[in-house]
């Protein structure tokens, strides 16, 4: 009885594994035949769809690197880089000031609801007048365009997570350096960021990567490529390079690339952040 | 006293300000736009009154997005929370739990990537002229001369649905692993010891321990196929005709195409409804989590 009981369990431990595998293989075939077609002839391309390339055509990358990849490259990093560091400044102030036992003060609930609100608001909802917004004050059709909108709406979330850890600090730190002569500020930047490394981290991870593959607004927002991000500019380059299969296909491998590696290496900082967050994007 | 009281608003006057201006104030300016008759390029705006939400209930197209909305919504609680559910379960599973680390990283791997090139690799894929797709549907022996999965209007949205779930899965996997890591132990050695199954644990101790969890997971995965815009941008731009259309793109196309404006805020203010109802649901439910 027992021993037949084990040959089921390990048929159906079998099956599960099976049933893992082909999950991950369902993953893993397409992003090795993006990467692997990107090497690819069009001729190659049709009449060998698995294969490995006949002839590794590495001048598919470096050609879709010339006509745009490049530029939207540099486009992506920068806003990305300005938006992250952005958001973090502007709302670990804000989570400072929510749970820094020395900064209470009225009303301070209805101003975390104000922020913490921001979290159900989807940028679709206020497309229209932001565009107006933008245009209204020359910001349209610039960096800023995207930078701006993306600091407001990871706002929310990052002072969310942030709070949550801030107010899991010993207050007695605070204290002692406030007796000390410490001004709020020195508090801020000489015991409470540095003890709170980790979520930093964490928020960076996320932030970065919303605002990497952030599509809509960078449409809306902008309308030359001089300062369109990846996500736009490949879509465009679809365009020119209807034909060119293989550069195509390399120019999404390449902008997939960053972000991939950036996962597998903090993937502990990214799952840190989302069990703190708990919510998608 | 009163220095005391200006510091805080100090620190948090950057985030007030900027979400006052480019969050709160456009939420509240589409509304009042959504009772005008105006255009980008026309100066001359006219007073219309609620004229376009009554349109709205007699537009095909909307009524169109509403359901591609809800179908995507009911596909992704099955292949998104369900599959999810399972997966983690699996994972967290004593006999797989050694090899849990691999599988969830690749699972999680495609949601960190930007969804252009998600939604672009797989319309590549199922391209009938370049992709494997129709090559792997013919090799089992089907007739493949008519297949264009995104470019036929009775399969173009399920080719978007089918992107999104490869994307998600994993992440929801991800996020319900961490539930059932917060599931104590003993529960499942106790319930081993009694002689149940691993489908017994599943149903009687994973699902009751993170039920809140699984409500919210799936009132996030509501959420975010009613926000949905980029995968059916990229896929099918609503087409072929208004076939796979959702409320977003709909709202885009009517906004920066057509130039009807008020039309497209109405459309923003139908959508916000819908999320800001939800997204309560959600906070409520997660606050009820903690407890």
């Amino acid at each position: 009885m027992n021993k037949r009981n084990k040959s089921k369990q390990m048929i159906f431990n079998g099956i599960v594994l099976l049933f893992l595998i082909f999950l991950a293989l369902m993953i893993i075939v397409p992003l090795g035949w993006m990467i692997i077609s990107g090497f690819k002839t069009n001729n190659d391309l049709f009449t060998n769809s698995f294969g490995m390339p006949r002839e590794w055509m590495v001048s598919n990358y470096k050609l879709a690197w010339q006509v745009g990849v490049g530029k939207y490259f540099f486009n992506s990093i920068f806003v990305t880089v300005v938006s992250t560091a952005l958001t973090l400044l502007v709302s670990a102030m804000a989570a400072f000031a929510l749970t820094n036992g020395r900064m209470y003060f009225k009303g301070r609930e209805l101003v975390f609801i104000f922020i913490l609100a921001g979290l159900m608001l989807a940028p679709q909802v206020s497309i229209i007048p932001l565009f107006k917004i933008l245009n209204k004050i020359h910001l349209y059709n610039t960096y800023w365009a995207m930078i701006v909108p993306y600091v407001v709406f990871r706002i929310p979330f990052a002072v969310f997570l942030m709070r949550a850890y801030f107010l899991g600090l010993p207050a007695s730190l605070d204290e002692a350096a406030y007796i000390d002569g410490c001004t709020s500020w020195g508090v801020f930047t000489r015991i409470v960021l540095p003890l709170s490394k980790p979520i930093m981290a964490s928020s960076a991870l996320l932030t970065a990567m919303y605002d990497w593959n952030e599509f809509m607004m960078a449409m809306v927002f902008t309308s030359s490529d001089s300062v369109r991000t990846i996500p736009i500019g490949m879509m465009n380059l679809t365009g020119t390079l209807r034909t060119e299969w293989g550069t195509l296909i390399a120019g999404l491998a390449m902008s997939a690339m960053p972000i991939v590696i950036v996962f597998i290496i903090f993937q502990k900082q990214f799952v840190r952040g989302i069990a703190a967050g708990g919510v998608k994007g | 006293m009163k220095k005391k009281n200006i510091v805080p608003i100090l620190y948090l006057l950057p985030a007030i300000v900027f979400m006052l201006i480019f969050m709160y104030i456009p939420i509240v300016q589409n509304f009042y736009n959504s009772l005008f008759d105006w255009s980008i390029y026309k100066p001359q705006r006219s007073f219309v009154g609620f004229k376009y939400f009554i349109e709205l209930t007699k537009d095909k197209v909307f009524w169109t997005c509403l359901w591609n909305n809800t179908l995507y919504a009911l596909i992704s609680l099955v292949g998104q929370v369900g599959v999810g559910l399972v997966i983690a379960s699996v994972l967290e599973s004593k006999t797989f739990r050694g090899i849990s680390g691999f599988f969830r990283t690749v699972y999680f791997a495609p949601s960190v990537i930007s969804f252009m090139v998600v939604g672009l690799l797989w319309q590549l894929f199922f391209n009938p002229i370049v992709g494997p797709f129709n090559k792997i549907v013919g090799s089992l022996g089907f007739d493949t001369s008519k297949l264009n999965v995104l470019g036929n209007p009775g399969t173009a949205l399920f080719g978007v649905i089918f992107a999104s779930q490869w994307m998600y899965f994993g992440y929801m996997a991800m996020l319900l692993i961490i539930g059932i890591q917060k599931v104590p132990e003993e529960l499942y050695e106790a319930a081993s010891i009694d002689g149940a199954n691993a489908f017994d644990r599943f149903l009687h101790i994973t699902i009751p321990g993170i039920k809140e969890m699984i409500l919210v997971d799936c009132i996030i995965t509501v959420i975010g196929s009613f926000k949905l815009f980029d995968e059916v941008f990229i896929m099918t731009n609503g087409g072929p005709g208004y076939s796979s259309e959702v409320i977003s793109t709909y709202l885009y196309r009517t906004a920066f195409r057509a130039d009807q404006m008020g039309y497209a805020s109405t459309l923003a203010v139908i959508l916000f409804c819908i999320t800001f109802v939800l997204s309560l649901i959600q906070m409520r439910l997660s606050r009820t989590g903690e407890e």
